[in-house]
């Protein structure tokens, strides 16, 4: 809640602050806009650079009083190449300073308004005050019970059998007295009643473990394999802030999301060689792990070595082990859930920024895909495929329809929706 | 209007009660319990403790499978990626199906590296997209096992570098004797290049072009009345009155693809204004030209000559003379009738190979003025340019030893050529020879060296198949093996530099006006001029058909009886003998799968074989059995003995063997039969040399019966439908153009009629149930199928086969009726005249019932409805019941009897006996052809057609990415077609979303809704898939006829 007022709040001076430059100066035809210059800066620039630090690239925050001339920077960003023909001495000492490193063109990549946006998001940028998010004590934390009620169910199991045995000692007693014919007593072990009921219990709580274990035959939640390099998410999605697009090259495209290639490591690692980070990492067993070295490994595969060219064509492909696996028979698309369905990766993949090592962290069920499906809603208003539904849109209209259309109302649950 | 009697077999025909018992059976075998003949599993003599033991065996199997960890599985992406590869979207690549002078222009679909489906290239003018049933099985000719993985010299491997020195110094040695290049016909422009090179280094060699089945009679034919040795370009659409002796212009005639397409222009009905081509067809045996014709009459091969001429008389207005059958002399007078009405808009073709037929072809089409209109000089077509005599005259200096070296690139004459051994003696005299086969053919067995060739898809190339249309090959994969192109074998023999591609870039860079050009051409595959050229005539040398007519008049008589050798759609002049898809394809006609046979007519049945159609006895014991009847052919003392099938439109004293089969063992696993024997017999020594041209017919055989019984597999009576009701009416309809204009509401009345009852027509969905009417709200998936432009070619079977992974199941299967296609083509006769009758065809797959019987039945729901109108199978679901087929009134379910997919992990369970060819199927490589985004069936499941729900899916998908309605067909724009559809070469097949008023689905339901009729309507079932009923271009109301 507070991010969002806090955006809210930034959006709002950016805009007035913008509205206000665009009055006076009657530089920008339209108004730079930082939230669209920050989503395109994820989308764009992560990769190389970062504000507040030194990544491929220089730390972005204050660049622009550092270049002093927003025309210059715009020009820079734009096409870089060009504008070193020009012979600016900031920029020939830019260059210098990384020894030549080639920044992208995005000429025909931005527009010339969006690279305004992005150096809009630039200027506005401030480091983010952590404030101290430690879960609060004593704020409801969920204690695991599970072994008290065992015990407690154990103790009276134990008090109603013990129960029940003065329950017929005392029968029989009773019986004496009143000169009952006594039955030869039967020790409880043999006794019938004990013997089914403790059968049931047992094809009841076999039954369940079973059919559960049947069930959870070929599936592999929390599976966190070891990969043949230590790569961290946390340090490349979150803390660096690297769009997931960046190097899953397909998920708006097709099924596949891919693992990318090395070439598109070395875009960056090229450039970092030794992992300078805060944050240390550890191996799901809790072993310190030194990110330089997974560096070095990723340059093996690469045959790199740091100071000479790279010859891309050398590089061998690294084997990762592969944690989430869909059977043959389900057929499934990225790009029809993270375009289509505009579904966040987190949704399915967890906290991913958080992951130094990946985690199966879905079931991926059939159960879950389908309890999914039902409860998500389609982009039904905003996108245009949709609106050949005219039924729907009209029953919506006239009120004679919920205007909530899930997956499963337009045909999502059923069975060639996935398996063909 | 009473409809005609429609029949798919003798038994039909007559009511017999073996039809009556198949009618009724969804599958025609009891239930094969394995092991338990008698009595079933209860009646085992100890049935407890055989449960108990596979009880016992499951529990440990799944103690087994739970206690295995599950396997770790790698994830290995590129190395380097390239940029246009995406992992799981399929790229493009135009390039061109080439293979013995064909060449069609594609579009290759690869996946992840591989080619593994092929589609026609909608920017080719000459074919607009359509394909054939052999363009669509090439794929899979790209894997096949038996290709060479390398050159050889007298059989072993040797490396290319080794070859080239010693061909190199073998060239260099020859003392100035000549090189010859045999060839199949080349239309490459650059090929034709590089081989001038070649033959200028040599001075005093040459090139023989030879075609298997050539076209000879009619280039020199050209050549005598236009002074041309070429062949024109046809234009069937511009004709009204098309007359064809013996063409198969649909099938295997020139360029049967583009002729399909324009065919149907003249055969498609605009219900407002009803007007269609006349197609009369003269012919010795049942062919798919001359079954899809108007009128068809029968006459002897050793007549051509006499039909055409009589033809030219009646034009002429002399009347017919020199016919002596009576049905025929009325059929000439029709057509000469229907040729003079429609001057200027005729057309008549023949297909002999006789020079003189084929003049007086010429002088009938130049008293037609066809000249210009139907036949148009301004571009000729390159198909086949061989010339028989050249060839002849070729294996007489190979016997000679006047030939130093023989390449050979394509040609295979030992297998081709009527005296194969004169060939290979006079191949065993040359001091060098080599073959540039890609596979061990005939004629590359009897060579020193093969350097085996790339397939197509692995080349580079280009193609003129007609003049001024080019066409480009593009690499869609790099060489499996260690294969290299022909070209560039000439290229470096002939001591040039460069390599072909260099050379192909070179020559189009300069034409093309520099790199971007040829890269934009390459881009589009096709390269076409810039204006279509108007149609053209040529001088015509009027005269020569005098000597022509006078040569045929004393040409040989026929004996008692004779044979015509014809090709087959399929496996054309041998060259898909070794491709399982094609060999399993259903001959059009005959509905008979892997093998080839006598066609005798059911006249002749009664005289040679004793088998009387009439009689139902006997045409039950004909039908049911896959054992049929042999007949030994004898012609020129060479003896043939082949099954007989008994095939309606055959001329009484004539029989039809195929050509192409009884191929070399080692040609592939479909060329050879389970016990190692080739795959039917060859013909081709029958053929003989007349006049300088190959004659593919004999004049004089001499038949008898065989003494022992031979299976043919047929596909057509298993799956017979039918209602308790009545006859086909309910199944198939068709009228004539004179009905049709007296009455065009005809069918849409008779239909009325019939539901007047439940609601009429309009309101039958919901008034014709107790059941709701269940929305479909977005996207209702609908088919129409236009049966008048429906040739029959089995392109689109061939195209589902390849796109939905569908097994090859082999001789032996299809024979037990476990043939697997998903769309089948039901050729019905119709009508009682069983020695000529009509035929019809009608693609039949899934109707996709709105209201379908075979979901209701299924126990475990595996089969069930969508919201968009298809009926979805789910294979991970199925048990095997098969309680959905014994519902389905359609029959087009199949069933997996055995494990035809390699797919199951446990041996044992691949019970019963599956074809070698099957499991040549299975193979690492041979998979490599599978379509990733359908599941590969495991035995036991139920499966049919789908309507490409991979296709429907990925087109919504498109169209939601790109957040817009879906395309289906408005201004021909299409996110979907089904892959039958887009392999059909004359639009038969419309699919779409009919919820959408401007989709085309609609849009040709709307403007034919008087020929619009759904199969079995009356039954509520509300099939997804329509027809459009056939209409005949004849005159004469059917029924009064028939009366």
């Amino acid at each position: 809640m507070t991010h969002i007022r806090r955006n809210a709040a930034k959006l709002t001076f950016g805009l007035v602050f913008t509205l206000l430059v665009s009055i006076s100066g009657n530089l920008y035809a339209q108004a730079p806009n930082a939230k669209n210059g920050e989503a395109l800066f994820k989308a764009n620039c992560t990769s190389c650079h970062k504000m507040d630090a030194k990544v491929v690239g220089p730390a972005l925050m204050n660049a622009a009083e550092r270049w002093g001339d927003d025309k210059k920077l715009h020009a820079w960003i734009y096409n870089n190449v060009e504008f070193q023909k020009t012979g600016d001495t900031y920029a020939t000492n830019l260059v210098k300073e990384y020894n030549g490193a080639a920044m992208s063109v995005f000429a025909g990549v931005l527009k010339p308004a969006e690279v305004d946006d992005v150096i809009q998001y630039i200027k506005e940028w401030k480091p983010v005050v952590v404030v101290n998010d430690k879960p609060t004590p004593g704020g409801g934390g969920e204690t695991d019970n599970t072994l008290l009620f065992g015990i407690l169910t154990l103790i009276l199991a134990v008090i109603t059998f013990v129960l029940l045995q003065v329950n017929s000692n005392l029968k029989k007693l009773s019986d004496d007295k009143e000169g009952m014919p006594a039955i030869e007593p039967v020790s409880f072990w043999k006794n019938k009643s004990y013997i089914a009921f403790g059968a049931v219990i047992l094809f009841i709580v076999g039954g369940y473990y079973l059919a559960q274990g049947a069930i959870g035959l070929g599936r592999s939640q929390k599976y966190q394999p070891s990969q043949p390099i230590f790569y961290s998410h946390k340090v490349h999605a979150g803390i660096n802030q690297i769009n997931c697009q960046y190097c899953h090259i397909g998920v708006y495209q097709g099924k596949q999301a891919t693992i990318p290639s090395v070439n598109i490591c070395m875009n960056c690692h090229m450039g970092i060689n030794e992992y300078k980070g805060k944050e240390k990492l550890y191996t799901a067993e809790g072993t310190e792990v030194n990110g330089t070295n997974e560096i070095q490994k990723l340059y093996k595969y690469a045959g790199y070595t740091v100071g000479q060219p790279w010859d891309a064509s050398k590089a061998t492909p690294i084997s990762w082990v592969r944690i989430h696996n869909l059977p043959d028979h389900v057929y499934f698309n990225h790009a029809q859930h993270v375009v289509a369905g505009k579904v966040q990766c987190q949704t399915c993949h967890g906290e991913i920024t958080k992951m130094d090592e990946v985690y199966q962290f879905a079931p991926l069920s059939m159960g879950w895909c389908v309890n999914c499906h039902r409860n998500t809603q389609v982009q039904f208003k905003d996108n245009g495929f949709y609106s050949i539904y005219e039924k729907f849109h009209d029953k919506i209209k006239n009120g004679t329809m919920d205007s909530v259309i899930t997956v499963e109302k337009i045909g999502g649950t059923e069975c060639q929706k996935c398996h063909y | 209007m009473e409809q005609n009697k429609h029949w798919q077999s003798f038994g039909e025909l007559n009511n017999s009660e073996a039809y009556q018992k198949a009618a009724k059976d969804e599958f025609r075998e009891e239930l094969p319990f394995e092991g338990n003949e008698e009595g079933g599993f209860f009646k085992t003599s100890t049935p407890r403790r055989d449960f108990l033991k596979y009880l016992g065996f499951s529990t440990a199997a799944a103690a087994l499978a739970a206690g295995c960890e599950i396997p770790v599985k790698k994830a290995i992406p590129f190395a380097n990626k390239p940029e246009d590869i995406v992992p799981g979207i399929a790229n493009w690549y135009a390039t061109t199906y080439v293979q013995d002078g064909d060449a069609i222009s594609i579009l290759a679909k690869v996946r992840d590296g591989r080619p593994i489906k092929i589609e026609g290239n909608e920017s080719s003018p000459i074919t607009g997209g359509g394909t054939s049933a052999r363009v669509q099985a090439s794929v899979l000719d790209l894997y096949d096992t038996a290709r060479l993985r390398h050159p050889k010299y007298n059989n072993n491997e040797i490396t290319l570098e080794a070859a080239d020195k010693a061909i190199g110094a073998a060239l260099a040695g020859l003392g100035g004797a000549p090189v010859v290049l045999l060839t199949s016909t080349v239309n490459s422009p650059s090929t034709l290049q590089v081989i001038s090179q070649f033959l200028a280094k040599y001075p005093g060699s040459r090139h023989v072009q030879y075609d298997a089945v050539s076209y000879s009679g009619m280039l020199l034919a050209n050549e005598a009345s236009y002074g041309k040795k070429a062949i024109p370009s046809y234009r069937f659409d511009n004709a009204k009155a098309i007359v064809s002796i013996g063409a198969d212009f649909l099938g295997t005639w020139l360029s049967p693809v583009e002729f399909a397409r324009q065919y149907s222009v003249g055969k498609k009905i605009d219900e407002k204004n009803p007007s269609m081509s006349k197609h009369i067809h003269f012919e010795t045996v049942a062919s798919l030209t001359g079954s899809n014709a108007d009128e068809r009459f029968l006459h002897r091969p050793s007549e051509t000559g006499a039909v055409v001429t009589a033809l030219l008389g009646a034009i002429k207005g002399q009347g017919v003379t020199g016919i002596a059958d009576e049905k025929l002399k009325v059929g000439i007078a029709k057509a000469a009738a229907a040729l003079n009405e429609n001057k200027g808009a005729a057309l008549v073709v023949c297909g002999s190979n006789d020079v003189n037929v084929q003049i007086v072809v010429n002088a009938i089409n130049e008293a037609l003025q066809a000249g210009g209109k139907t036949i148009d000089w301004s571009s000729t077509l390159n198909y086949k340019q061989g010339i028989d005599a050249d060839f002849a005259k070729l294996v007489d200096d190979l016997n000679a030893g006047t030939v130093g070296a023989l390449l050979v690139s394509g040609a295979n004459p030992v297998y081709t050529w009527f005296d194969s051994a004169k060939v290979v003696s006079g191949i065993k005299k040359a001091k060098l020879t080599v073959s540039f086969s890609g596979r061990l053919d005939e004629t590359a067995k009897e060579v020193q060296y093969i350097i085996p060739d790339s397939h197509f898809l692995e080349s580079w190339g280009d193609a003129e198949p007609k003049t001024g249309y080019f066409s480009l090959i593009q690499p869609t994969i790099h060489p499996l093996f260690k294969t290299r192109q022909w070209q560039d074998s000439l290229l470096k023999w002939s001591g040039a530099t460069t390599d072909y591609l260099a050379a192909l870039k070179t020559y189009w860079a300069t034409k093309l006006g520099g790199e971007a050009g040829w890269d934009k051409a390459l881009q589009d595959g096709v390269i076409n001029p810039a204006t279509e050229p108007a149609a053209a005539d040529a001088a015509f040398k009027a005269g020569v058909e005098t000597a022509a007519i006078a040569a045929i008049a004393g040409a040989k008589k026929g004996g008692e009886y004779e044979v015509v050798l014809y090709q087959k759609v399929g496996i054309g002049a041998g060259q898909g003998a070794s491709n399982p898809w094609l060999q399993e394809l259903p001959d059009p006609i005959t509905k008979a799968t892997w093998d080839n046979y006598v066609i005798v007519s059911p006249a002749l049945a009664l005289k040679l074989l004793g088998i009387d159609l009439r009689n139902n006895g006997q045409s039950d014991d004909y039908e049911v059995h896959p054992a049929k009847k042999q007949v030994t052919v004898t012609v020129n003392g060479k003896k043939v003995t082949l099954p007989a099938l008994i095939i309606p439109g055959t001329q009484k004293d004539t029989i039809g063997i195929a050509l192409g089969y009884g191929r070399n063992v080692e040609l592939g696993k479909a060329a050879v039969t389970d016990d190692g024997e080739p795959v039917g017999k060859t013909v081709y020594p029958f053929a003989s040399l007349n006049g300088g041209s190959v004659q593919f017919f004999a004049e004089d055989v001499k038949l008898e019966l065989a003494p022992d019984m031979f299976d043919v597999a047929q596909t057509q009576t298993h799956s017979t439908y039918n209602t308790d009701q009545g006859n086909r009416t309910e199944v198939m309809k068709e009228l004539t153009l004179a009905e049709f204009k007296k009455d065009p509401s005809d069918i849409l009345d008779e239909r009325e009629h019939e539901l007047k009852e439940y609601g009429g027509v309009a309101n039958f969905e919901r008034d014709g149930t107790i059941y709701p009417v269940f929305d479909k709200p977005g996207v209702h998936w609908g088919m129409s199928v236009d049966l008048n432009s429906c040739v029959g070619c089995g392109a689109c079977v061939v195209a589902c086969i390849s796109e939905n992974n569908i097994p090859v199941v082999g001789k032996r299967e299809v024979s037990r009726f476990h043939d697997m296609h998903w769309i089948r083509i039901d050729r019905y006769y119709s009508g009682n005249d069983i020695d000529n009758p009509s035929v019809v065809f009608q693609p039949l797959m899934c109707q996709h019932c709105d209201n379908a019987p075979c979901e209701n039945v299924c126990p475990v729901n595996a089969t069930n409805h969508s919201s968009e109108g298809t009926n979805q199978m789910i294979y991970n679901r199925c048990i095997g019941t098969r309680y959905c087929a014994n519902n389905c009134p359609f029959k087009v379910r199949r069933f997996n009897w055995a494990d035809y997919t390699g797919a199951d992990s446990f041996p044992h369970n691949q019970v019963g006996h599956i074809s070698e060819v099957t499991w040549g199927m299975n193979d690492d490589l041979t998979r490599m052809v599978l379509n990733p985004d359908v599941t590969v069936r495991s035995r036991g499941v139920i499966e049919k057609c789908s309507f490409c729900v991979q296709r429907t899916q990925e087109g919504k998908l498109k169209a939601k990415k790109e957040s817009r309605p879906l395309k289906s067909g408005e201004n021909n724009e299409w996110d979907v077609k089904s892959a039958c559809q887009q392999a059909c070469p004359t639009n038969a097949i419309v699919f779409g979303n009919a919820n959408d008023s401007k989709s085309a689905i609609t849009q040709t339901r709307a403007s034919n809704h008087y020929r619009l009729f759904k199969s079995l309507e009356q039954l509520h079932v509300l099939p997804n898939v329509n027809y459009l009923a056939k209409v005949r271009n004849r005159d004469e109301e059917e029924g009064k006829k028939e009366a």
